[in-house]
């Protein structure tokens, strides 16, 4: 029987920056399809560098990144970028059309899509995270939370194979975080959340990863490694004062 | 200083207008050279940058206050094709989306705001940087020179423009002089602010400085053999140099076609000052300063009347202070490099403050 | 110019000015500003008729006065410069309530008033009945350089972004106690812009790696096309029509 190939295979993947300081130090990771993960680490241990592997925006050193069976190259870059949705952190940064629906459409029409068909993928995109009625609005009249929400969309009128989250509940009041989680569990797709908000990560993931200096530290289920205080304080990550995880019953 | 309508005639507008297109669709070329295809992204969100600085507001004296016109300032931090199309951009939408600045002066005043500054700021920044050994501190000194010369600049060809087709007769002389007189001081503000903001880029992402290129250390290779070979940290960039080159001549054309168009104006009216100016010993310190060459440096002492002295002064003083203004940034900054990296840390900390 | 112009300008309506296309209304307002340069200042009466044309325009488009006039405020320098004309003008002299000034400066500056004030009036007319997103596609409709419509796009979408960090930096700078006051403050103002440039250079940098990360590979995807009728391009016209007739008959009669 042929299984489908995991969405994200990474193996041994290496970079350096070109002034010469290098982030990463030979990470293998591989995600299955539907998994939602979240990768933890402290700040400078080469989280955003891993992310601008996943689409090519950075080319690796050495080793590969494969999503869905196709490795990232330079002559594959079209279709990587389509299926993998990257989310920024800042939404101010990935909204830079002049109304909601320009930005949605953006991506699907840099694939070639047009007319009724765009009109139903922005529109699906933007019902899918509960924002239509702001489809002709600007981005900058937008709360702070629907604009992170729209942000999604915008990967989501890509139909991703994977959608990759760069701190996905920073600056979002209590409401706005509670929604974007319901919506992430909504979506029918690969997740890897990039993030230090590990109570976050404990509710919407069930795996999680720790990258650390530039290798992968940990792996697996969520709940063991936020329960383990010493590999945490190894790694420069803590819970919020009060919150207690108990490890899973096995 | 946006340009309304009204002020120039129908044929030196849409001339204007022409010349203007001409310029952007150079620098359009010119920017893709410069940013490839970041161009749009890029160049929208300096001229966003320019838009929101030529809000700050600075003191000048007791009581006014200026604002950068930032044409020197955009062609420094991003290269003279990029900030072309930056200030115009700004214009563009000042016109059309805020009613600031007439439609039919547009192209005066791309040309004047846009072009002449950055072009003639940038002039003078590469001379400066070509003639002197490269070091960091000469560029916010070399940046200082040429905002402070682009402004009187930019003044001297509108009031040329206003000569040609303007709806006011005026004289020439006179208004070139006071206009000339005046931006010299407002040149001082801009050259003064240009200088220490790209000082304070250049302490904490001296990578972004345009101007700075090619001042990056060298990398070293280590071979297995214990051997050290120097490469440069990033390809060598002769093709903005060669691209420079029509700039810089265009740059040198508008000067000397202005110097020669205003000191002939001058020259046919040899009355009154030049032999007040001659009998009392203006003339002496004329020769040796170091805008010799700039049309400014003539009109300080010619052909105006009597009551117009004061400003001629106040022009060559102006010149006067730009070159002893530099001279203390040159030193200051050279003392703060000597300082070493503390400061620089210091620097960066109330910057991200 | 100085610090207060950043309101758009744009008033949402639903009239004739307000739906024409976007492609025909640029050219119209741009057109009725040439004719309006090019009209012989002793033409009193055409700019009568270009002062009515645009009352006409406004009240179709139901802009109030008090907009208009409140906008008007941009003009204030040159209504000073226009004044010292008949002062410093040359030729020859006439006296006006007991003054010297100089008749031709006299008729430079109503010149200068004249022709600023309707092109003004006609630029705000165009901002306030145009919402900017169409502005920038009639720019595009009509052929203007792509890069140069989009580099206008990004600065309208992030002006807002950067005033605003302006601003939290001034709120920084004032609640520690400072206020610039004179010359030796400008090396903290001067900061303030540096770090303003890397703020937006390094967001520039964010928005293209987003743009790369969708699939952008130089050229932005045309979504939306305009249209306009020939009946859209014959309202547009009216005005700059309305405005050459006028103008011609005035360098007839003068």
């Amino acid at each position: 029987m042929s299984k489908p190939p995991p969405s994200l295979r990474v193996s041994e993947l290496a970079y350096a920056y070109p002034d010469g300081t290098q982030a990463l130090y030979g990470v293998d990771l591989t995600i299955g399809r539907g998994e939602r993960v979240a990768l933890l680490g402290p700040n400078g241990a080469g989280k955003t560098t891993l992310v601008m592997h996943l689409n090519g925006i950075l080319t690796a050193g050495h080793g590969t990144v494969e999503v869905a069976g196709l490795p990232v190259r330079k002559d594959s870059l079209a279709e990587i970028r389509r299926r993998v949705g990257l989310v920024f952190q800042d939404p101010d940064d990935q909204l830079f059309m002049p109304t909601v629906r320009e930005d949605v459409a953006f991506g699907p029409a840099n694939l070639g899509v047009r007319g009724f068909e765009l009109d139903l993928r922005v529109k699906e995109a933007l019902q899918q995270v509960g924002l239509l009625e702001v489809i002709d609005r600007p981005p900058h009249h937008l709360s702070f939370g629907q604009r992170r929400r729209v942000a999604v969309a915008t990967v989501l009128a890509m139909q991703p194979e994977i959608i990759v989250l760069d701190e996905p509940s920073s600056n979002l009041d209590p409401a706005s975080r509670r929604e974007l989680a319901e919506i992430l569990r909504s979506l029918d797709v690969t997740v890897l959340m990039v993030t230090h908000d590990l109570p976050y990560a404990l509710e919407l993931c069930e795996r999680s990863l720790i990258l650390s200096g530039g290798v992968i530290a940990a792996d697996g289920p969520t709940r063991d490694i936020l329960a383990d205080a010493d590999l945490l304080a190894a790694h420069r990550l803590e819970l919020p004062f009060g919150f207690a995880v108990t490890p899973q019953p096995h | 200083m946006h340009v309304p309508d009204g002020f120039f005639n129908a044929a030196v507008s849409l001339g204007a207008g022409a010349f203007a297109a001409a310029g952007l669709a150079v620098c359009l070329r010119g920017a893709r050279r410069e940013l490839d295809d970041r161009t749009a992204p890029m160049a929208g969100l300096v001229a966003a940058f320019i838009f929101a600085v030529q809000m700050l507001n600075f003191p000048v004296a007791a009581g006014t206050s200026g604002h950068l016109l930032g044409g020197t300032l955009a062609a420094v931090l991003v290269g003279p094709y990029t900030a072309v199309l930056c200030v115009a951009v700004v214009l563009l939408v000042q016109g059309f989306f805020f009613a600031d600045g007439g439609l039919t002066a547009l192209g005066i005043n791309i040309t004047i705001m846009a072009i002449v500054t950055a072009v003639v700021g940038w002039a003078v920044f590469r001379l400066i940087t070509r003639a002197v050994p490269r070091s960091r501190a000469v560029i916010p000194v070399a940046a200082f020179v040429g905002a402070a010369v682009s402004v009187p600049v930019a003044a001297l060809v509108f009031t040329l423009l206003f000569w040609i087709g303007g709806t006011a007769p005026i004289d020439v002389t006179s208004v070139a002089l006071a206009m000339g007189g005046v931006h010299v001081l407002i040149g001082l503000g801009e050259g003064l602010i240009t200088a220490l903001t790209i000082s304070s880029v250049l302490a904490v992402r001296p990578d972004l400085v345009y101007g700075a290129r090619g001042l990056r250390a060298k990398l070293v290779l280590r071979t297995a053999g214990g051997g050290t070979t120097e490469v440069t940290g990033e390809p060598a960039a002769p093709s903005p140099a060669r691209g420079l080159r029509p700039l810089l001549i265009g740059g040198a054309l508008v000067t000397v076609l202005l110097a020669g168009v205003v000191s002939f104006y001058a020259s046919s009216s040899p009355d009154g000052l030049e032999r007040v100016a001659g009998d009392k010993g203006f003339n002496a310190g004329e020769q040796d300063h170091a805008l010799g060459d700039s049309p400014l440096s003539d009109y300080g002492v010619k052909g105006v009347q009597d009551e117009r002295l004061a400003v001629g002064i106040a022009g060559i003083a102006g010149v006067a202070i730009t070159v002893a203004a530099g001279g203390a940034i040159f030193y200051a900054v050279r003392r703060r490099d000597r300082q070493g990296g503390l400061e620089g840390a210091h620097d960066g900390e109330k910057i991200t403050a | 110019m100085g610090a207060g112009h950043t309101h758009q300008l744009y008033r949402p309506g639903d009239t004739v000015v307000h739906r024409l296309p976007p492609h025909c209304k640029l050219p119209a307002v741009a057109a009725f500003a040439v004719v309006v340069v090019a009209t012989p200042r002793e033409a009193f009466w055409a700019f009568g008729v270009y002062a009515l044309l645009l009352a006409a325009v406004a009240a179709v488009a139901r802009v109030p006065a008090r907009f208009l006039l409140r906008r008007m405020v941009i003009e204030v320098p040159f209504v000073v410069f226009a004044v010292a004309l008949p002062i410093i003008g040359l030729g020859e002299r006439v006296e006006v309530l007991g003054l010297s000034l100089s008749a031709e400066g006299l008729w430079s500056a109503w010149n200068i008033l004249a022709k600023a004030t309707l092109g003004v009036v006609a630029s705000i007319l165009l901002a306030a009945t145009t919402e900017p997103r169409a502005m920038l596609l009639g720019a595009q409709r009509l052929r203007l350089p792509q890069t140069l419509v989009q580099i206008a796009m990004f600065m309208l979408r992030y002006m807002d972004v950067i005033l605003d960090e302006m601003r939290r930096m001034r709120v920084a700078r004032e609640s520690r106690g400072f206020t610039a006051r004179d010359v030796r403050h400008l090396p903290v103002i001067a900061k303030s812009a540096g770090a303003l440039f890397i703020r937006s250079y390094e967001r520039g940098e964010r928005v293209h790696l987003a743009m790369l990360s969708r699939g952008y590979t130089g050229s932005m995807p045309v979504i939306d096309d305009l249209r306009a009728t020939a009946r859209n391009w014959a309202t547009a016209a009216s005005l700059p029509a309305a405005a050459l007739a006028t103008a011609v008959l005035s360098w007839s009669v003068s």
